[in-house]
């Protein structure tokens, strides 16, 4: 009996053995296609719910769609301004109600039919339509009417002016889908972008192929892998072993460091639309004194916090405005760092004996390493704060829609969404009425007199306090080095990979 | 005779708290906070589109029909469909089984593969230094979290020395060695604290046997030490093992959880994890509900099995 036992044991050695050369055979790099196929591999944090950008919220969508496989007729740049796309130019009436875009002739789908004035028009009709239930619905809601004057033509007529309109028309409202393909969109894009779908497999990746019959200068990859992850430190582990090309967009900043080595990887810094706003309910007795706002804004040290809670990564910005915005300006010297005119503003206040808050955030890093350094520094002013995380969906419900919060610390990823603070409905219930007529006046204007209205209403939520800015997030990508092409700034929600190339 | 009647009774006792765990399941589900329709629409939404979506989603249907339809349709084999994407849950789940159920059957399949040596070696050498170093080890395995063990495997064999996939999965069938390199670190991690468990165990069974008196005349008639206790004292303990891994079983399926989302595996767990956080609640409920299914039904199996391996068991002549 004992013989056949230790009889066994080489035998069962040998069986490891040959697992672990098998193992090992499997080792050297799986990603090396056989022909001269180029392929790029992306690591995001966000799998996409589904697949249609339009009735899906979820920023997932548009990053790996907008601009690679859908198209709109005009485009954000890198530096936040509108381009031509499918459109090859745009003429606006003198009352700033009529668009007529003219289309390139040449675009045509995936599909290989053309993109035609009437898609265009029915793409905007559609998200109107109660029907689809879109996500923009009400960013449309200024279309009076859109036709095609002819093929190429597309005439859109507004109710009022709006600059925004023009605007969102670069993002997922824009997006012009072929007439043929919307019954299947949640899984099967139909666009006119370089890209088509390739594979999705779930809860791990989505592969893009080149469109064969695009109608532009085609991109150099021929696939480009997204492969998501929901661990920030795998997304590193797997950038560092070699398993990926481009990190999109690095969670933790602190891991920069592990990018260091220049001769591997090349770091790119830029910003997003991103805006860490410490948000305050105007609802709360104590929260809708001015003096008390003042002394929060004034109490928090926000290079001090930047340098904390996101490792001096990104941008102090004072108000809800980003640089690629064009009316920005810096204006983190309105409520300077300042604790005893934070303490003598309380006591005018008449909270000298002090004051209780709740701090409801969601359970995200950047909130979580902020509420730390927020509440003890509204501890030194004799604010005490209490820290309540919540799990995203909850904090949705609860604080969000239900408006149940004191204060909060959450990041506003939306372009523009300065426009949120003259909605009173907003979560901020923040009911301004001088605001609201600069913002309305504002999209009302000619491109000319936008400008300096904006600047006027960006001041003025910074003087009143509105909310606390405690920094933009920063656009930090990490490419393998050699990699070129990769947009700086994240101005719209796309991660472009049309223009990515490598040495 | 009586075998059967005792497996027809622990059948039914399995259809009893598949019953009452499903009702669980949805109501737990359904108190979560949160409202998918609102996560879909996002926060440009208006509240009657929030409406209209929870309408069309069947959301503001009573609670005790949305169950019934749910159970009714699991019976027929349909879990219901994603609120997210409108695909199929069992679509959603089916190529995800494969990938967990390689993790775990693998980790469960090299748990006693691991275990039982090192448990032996603890228990006929506990006196001595061989014996000492198998229980340290197995203490720090237990004391080790499995996600730790897995970023510490990562930092080493992927990042360091650059001889395994630091994360990610490939199918069996696209590229075998691929899918072993891919599997080896995760797997690892899993195997190692449950078999640190397990040796706990397995040392104290074994050393059981060798103060039995069975084991003395065993040891009388001239078996040696070890063929003695496998000949002999391997059947006591497998009965001690077998319960013990049928409950690190459910333990096991937690810790691949944790370990699919370490190395993004898109297993179950992921997908559950995934899912809670979006509030897609049918493949929450789909998910956890074959999680339990497969839980329950291997400790039903495991009970079986006692009346195989334990003739006490059989005879209903317990100590």
């Amino acid at each position: 009996m004992g013989k056949l036992a230790t009889g066994r044991l080489p035998g069962l050695m040998v069986a490891v053995a040959a697992a672990l050369a098998l193992v090992l055979t499997g080792c050297s790099p799986a990603a090396s296609p056989t022909s001269a196929e180029k392929t790029l591999t992306v690591g995001a944090t966000l799998e996409p719910p589904s697949l249609d950008p339009t009735t899906n919220s979820s920023a997932s969508i548009p990053q790996l769609l907008l601009y690679n496989t859908y198209q709109t007729l005009v485009r954000l740049d890198n530096a936040g301004n509108l381009q031509p796309l499918l459109a090859q130019r745009w003429d606006i009436s003198t009352d700033l109600l009529t668009y007529t875009f003219h289309l390139d002739p040449a675009a045509k789908f995936a599909s290989g039919t053309a993109v035609t004035a009437e898609a265009a028009a029915k793409s905007i009709e559609r998200i109107k339509d109660a029907d689809t239930v879109s996500v923009w619905a009400n960013q449309m809601e200024v279309v009076d009417s859109a036709t095609a004057v002819d093929t190429h033509t597309l005439q859109v007529t507004l109710s009022r002016p709006s600059n925004n309109w023009l605007f969102n028309m670069a993002s997922s409202a824009g997006i012009v889908i072929d007439p043929d393909g919307l019954s299947g969109l949640a899984t099967q894009p139909a666009g006119s972008g370089p890209y088509v779908l390739d594979s999705w497999t779930r809860g791990d990746s989505i592969t893009l192929k080149l469109n064969k019959s695009y109608w532009g200068t085609p991109p150099r990859y021929d696939k480009v892998v997204f492969r998501y992850f929901s661990d920030a430190n795998a997304m590193n582990a797997a950038m560092l072993s070699g398993q990926l090309d481009i990190i999109s967009n690095l969670q933790a900043p602190e891991a920069v460091s592990q990018f260091s080595d220049t001769s591997k990887y090349s770091v790119i810094r830029g910003t997003t639309n991103g805006e860490v706003v410490l948000g305050m309910n105007h609802d709360v007795a104590a929260l809708s004194n001015l003096k008390v706002r003042q002394a929060i804004a004034a109490a928090i040290d926000k290079k001090a916090l930047l340098e904390t809670v996101w490792n001096g990564e990104g941008t102090l910005i004072g108000s809800m405005s980003v640089p690629t915005d064009p009316w920005y300006e810096d204006l983190t010297g309105v409520n300077p760092y300042d604790q005893a005119k934070a303490k003598k503003l309380l006591s005018e206040a008449g909270y000298a004996s002090g004051l209780s808050l709740r701090l409801r955030v969601p359970a995200t890093a950047y909130a979580r390493k902020s509420a730390e350094f927020v509440a003890s520094s509204l501890k030194q002013v004799g604010i005490t704060v209490t820290i309540q995380e919540l799990q995203f969906g909850v904090w949705y419900s609860d604080v969000f829609t239900k408006g149940d919060y004191d204060l909060t610390i959450v990041s506003h990823v939306e372009a523009r969404d300065v426009f949120t603070f003259a909605d009173p409905s907003y979560y901020w219930h923040y009911d301004n009425a001088t605001f609201q007529k600069l913002v309305q006046q504002a999209d009302e204007a000619s491109s000319a007199q936008e400008l300096p209205l904006m600047k006027q209403a960006v001041k003025l939520l910074a003087t009143d306090v509105a909310a606390d800015w405690l920094f933009a997030l920063p656009n930090l990508v990490v490419t393998r080095a050699g990699i070129t092409g990769v947009p700086q700034n994240a101005t719209s929600l796309s991660f472009d990979v049309t223009t990515i190339a490598s040495r | 005779m009586a075998t059967v009647r005792a497996v027809a009774v622990r059948l039914a006792v399995l259809v009893g708290s598949l019953l009452v765990a499903s009702f669980v399941v949805f109501a737990v589900c359904q108190a979560l906070p949160g409202d998918v329709a609102q996560q879909i629409l996002g926060e440009q939404a208006t509240p009657e589109a929030v409406d209209a979506l929870r309408q069309r989603l069947g959301l503001d249907r009573p609670f005790l029909v949305r169950y019934a339809a749910w159970v009714g349709g699991m019976l027929s084999g349909d879990f219901g469909s994603s609120y997210l994407t409108g695909v199929p849950v069992g679509d959603l789940i089916w190529p995800r089984v494969a990938v967990s159920a390689w993790l775990i059957g693998l980790a469960l399949l090299l748990t006693p593969l691991v275990a039982l040596p090192l448990g032996l070696v603890a228990a006929v050498w506990r006196r001595h230094w061989q014996g000492f170093v198998a229980t340290a080890a197995s203490q720090v395995g237990m004391a080790i979290p499995a996600f730790w063990t897995g970023l510490m495997l990562v930092s080493v064999f992927s990042i360091r020395l650059g001889w395994l996939p630091a994360n990610g999965y490939v199918a069996f069938a696209a590229d075998p060695a691929g899918w072993a390199s891919h599997l080896v670190l995760p797997v690892a991690s899993l195997t190692i604290v449950q078999a640190a468990m397990l040796t706990r165990y397995v040392r104290s069974a074994f050393v059981e046997v060798l103060t039995e008196d069975y084991f003395r005349t065993a040891r009388a008639i001239g078996w040696r030490r070890i063929p003695g206790l496998l000949r002999h004292g391997l059947r006591n303990v497998a009965l001690s093992v077998l319960t013990v891994l049928g409950l690190q079983l459910a333990a096991t399926v937690v810790g691949a959880i944790v370990i699919e989302s370490v190395f993004t595996l898109p297993g179950l767990g992921s997908l559950l994890l995934t899912a809670v956080g979006q509030r897609d609640l049918q493949v929450v409920q789909g998910t956890v509900m074959l999680l339990v299914v497969t839980v329950l039904v291997i400790n039903a199996l495991v009970d079986v099995s006692y009346q195989v391996l334990d003739p006490r068991v059989r005879t209903g002549d317990l100590r």
